[in-house]
């Protein structure tokens, strides 16, 4: 079985991304199942569904997600090998852009829109940064112009990285990004040893465990303030 | 290699390979002062909370520099080849899996070329085929050659050096910038030469397209659609590195719709319309006809048809003359329509 690792922030076109390319996929006798993270709710599951992709979906609730995908995803890969997947794509919530949930040896596809802005590679971290794939939607609604500055960007960010253009709506290079993803060779049994390609944040503050009242003495932990001496260029 | 680049100084560094400050600003790394590092001790220099903070790797900084300056030179280097001189389209398969009848479709700088058929029949997989290079390894089976030979797989796979570019209807300019602020933008993203003259040509080819002029401090989301759409074609046609530029549909609203196709000929493009059109189908050199899948026909635009343009030019040139009639507040008379 092959494993994807889908991330990218809210609304990028994640899912319009996996479903043009699992019909591509489908196509090919490859059968494809998704697995979709997010944090409080979702509605992906039922679009997955209706194209006959078999999905499970896992919510993290109060948790982080992506920390909850590194605890989950053992069992994501026994899931898609008892329904006997040729290709098995976990579908990411990406919520603050900081983290990567890619692993070692595992194809990681960062999705992110146009629409987003041109200042978003900047933002986006190690979710952008680390990832094989870059997919790029919703080319068709911005001019080229921003399609060229967004593209330069991206690449500057993560010059090692493919990038690709992706309509999500009418599935323009959806087939030929299939292409770069399936791996006859790989057969994926076990995640276990595997390494996360970047760590998460070490953080963890009162904040972190339930605390609710604000004030210096309920603040414990790994505490960080805004700077307020220096000038901003940082913030 | 990364050996070397570790221990060459950042100034050095930056001297030689001016983009790399792009490369420094988006990953949010500030070198103002590091010129007389080495770029091993520069790195050595932050410290580890900036460096958990910002999520940086800096074991991998070097080789992603690396990478970085290979592309970006690349780029420059495929710039000055001037690299496509013609785009040559082989023959595949129609949905049912029936060849296609055409022996192969030779396209070169400055032809026009038009796609018509019905919806679902296949224009848009035409166009992938060709933005993907295809090598008989879509669903369509069609194998594309550039300058009549097997492709280089830099044109699939390098970012900044895409085959082509496109415009189509739904496109809007979505940044909060003023027109020149956004043009400089593009010209540094793409490494222009001469950013002043080529922002100087792109204004006027603009204007030149547009019924209302425009000036360089508009804000570009504040002009109007076919100011817009004028702005777009000119920087296309004189900014983006594309040799091969696909259209969908160009509207009638506002611009000169011939004016911009000699625009973006005249800049040795490739172009393709997708097109119901009849205006812009004949203004092209000739038509593919789509199918079921399939490139049914290829016609030239023959005599009869060049005289068709030409009164459908006239009724172009009346509509604009009675349009700019009523903006300037005349009142119009039945003498105004010859037809
Ligand atoms: N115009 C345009 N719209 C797109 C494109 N790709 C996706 N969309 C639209 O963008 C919206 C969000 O797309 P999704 O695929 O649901 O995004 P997502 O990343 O899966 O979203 P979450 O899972 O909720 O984070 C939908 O309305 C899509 O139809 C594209 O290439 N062009
Ligand atoms: N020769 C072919 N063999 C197999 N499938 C094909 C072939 N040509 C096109 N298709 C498929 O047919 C579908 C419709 O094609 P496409 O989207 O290109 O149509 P279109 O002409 O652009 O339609 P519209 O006018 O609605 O934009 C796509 O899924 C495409 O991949
Ligand atoms: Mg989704
Ligand atoms: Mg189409």
């Amino acid at each position: 079985m092959n494993l994807l690792v889908v991330s990218g922030p809210p609304s990028s076109g994640k899912t319009s991304v996996i479903l043009r390319t699992a019909a591509a996929f489908k196509n090919r006798g490859l059968k494809t199942g998704v697995v979709k993270f997010d944090c409080l709710y979702t509605d992906d599951d039922l679009l997955y569904e209706k194209e006959g992709i078999p999905v499970k979906k896992g919510l993290s609730g109060a948790l982080c997600p992506d920390h909850f995908f590194a605890s989950n995803i053992e069992e994501v890969v026994a899931w898609g090998k008892k329904q006997e997947l040729a290709i098995l794509i976990t579908e990411s919530a990406g919520l603050c852009n900081r983290c990567s949930p890619y692993l070692d040896g595992v194809k990681g596809i960062c999705v992110i829109d146009n629409l987003s802005g041109i200042n978003t590679p900047k933002k986006i971290g190690p979710m952008l940064k680390t990832a094989d794939i870059v997919v790029i939607t919703k080319g068709d609604i911005v001019s080229q112009a921003e399609r060229e500055v967004f593209t330069a960007r991206v690449t500057a960010v993560n010059p090692g990285a493919v990038v690709m253009h992706v309509n999500g709506l009418s599935g323009q290079g959806a087939y030929e990004l299939s292409t770069l993803l399936y791996d006859e060779e790989q057969d994926i049994d076990t995640l276990e040893g595997r390494k996360l390609r970047f760590p998460m944040p070490s953080a963890l503050c009162s904040y972190c465990l339930g605390e609710t009242r604000i004030g210096e003495k309920f603040q414990l932990g790994n505490v960080k303030k805004v700077d307020w001496q220096e000038s901003n260029r940082d913030m | 290699m990364s050996q070397s680049i570790r221990a060459k100084k950042m100034g050095e560094l930056m001297e030689k390979y001016p983009f790399l400050e792009d490369f420094f600003l988006q990953n949010r790394l500030f070198t103002q002062n590091a010129q007389d590092f080495t770029l091993e001790q520069y790195l050595n220099s932050l410290s580890e909370e900036e460096i958990e903070e910002k999520a940086l790797d800096i074991r991998k900084i070097p080789e992603e520099m690396e990478d970085y300056i290979r592309q970006v030179e690349e780029f420059l280097g495929i710039r000055e080849e001037q690299s496509v001189s013609s785009l040559t389209i082989l023959p595949g398969y129609t949905k049912d899996k029936v060849p296609e009848s055409f022996e192969k479709l030779r396209l070169v700088p400055s032809q026009i070329t038009s796609i018509v058929g019905p919806t679902g029949s296949g224009k848009s997989r035409l166009l992938a085929d060709i933005e993907w290079t295809a090598q008989a390894d879509t669903p369509t089976g069609r194998t594309i050659l550039i300058n009549d030979k097997k492709p280089d797989l830099k044109w699939r796979f390098s970012s900044n050096n895409r085959l082509v570019a496109q415009l189509s209807q739904n496109m809007n300019f979505i940044m909060d910038l003023g027109v020149r602020e956004f043009l400089e933008m593009h010209a540094q993203s793409r490494m222009a030469a001469q950013p002043e003259e080529t922002i100087r040509r792109i204004m006027d080819a603009a204007n030149e397209l547009a019924g209302e002029k425009f000036s360089e401090n508009t804000p570009v989301t504040g002009l109007s659609g076919g100011q817009s759409r004028a702005l777009m074609i000119a920087d296309t046609a004189i900014l983006s590195a594309s040799p091969i530029v696909l259209i969908d549909e160009i509207e009638n609203a506002g611009i000169d719709r011939e004016k911009a196709l000699k625009l973006l000929v005249s800049e040795d493009k490739i172009v393709l319309i997708a097109t119901h059109d009849p205006f812009l189908a004949l203004m092209a050199d000739q038509r593919i006809v789509i199918q079921n899948g399939g490139i049914n026909r290829i016609l030239p635009t023959n005599s009869e048809e060049k005289v068709l343009l030409e009164k459908l030019s006239d009724m172009d040139r009346t509509i604009q003359k009675l349009r700019s009639d009523l903006r300037s507040g005349k009142a119009l008379q039945g003498t105004d329509i010859s037809l």
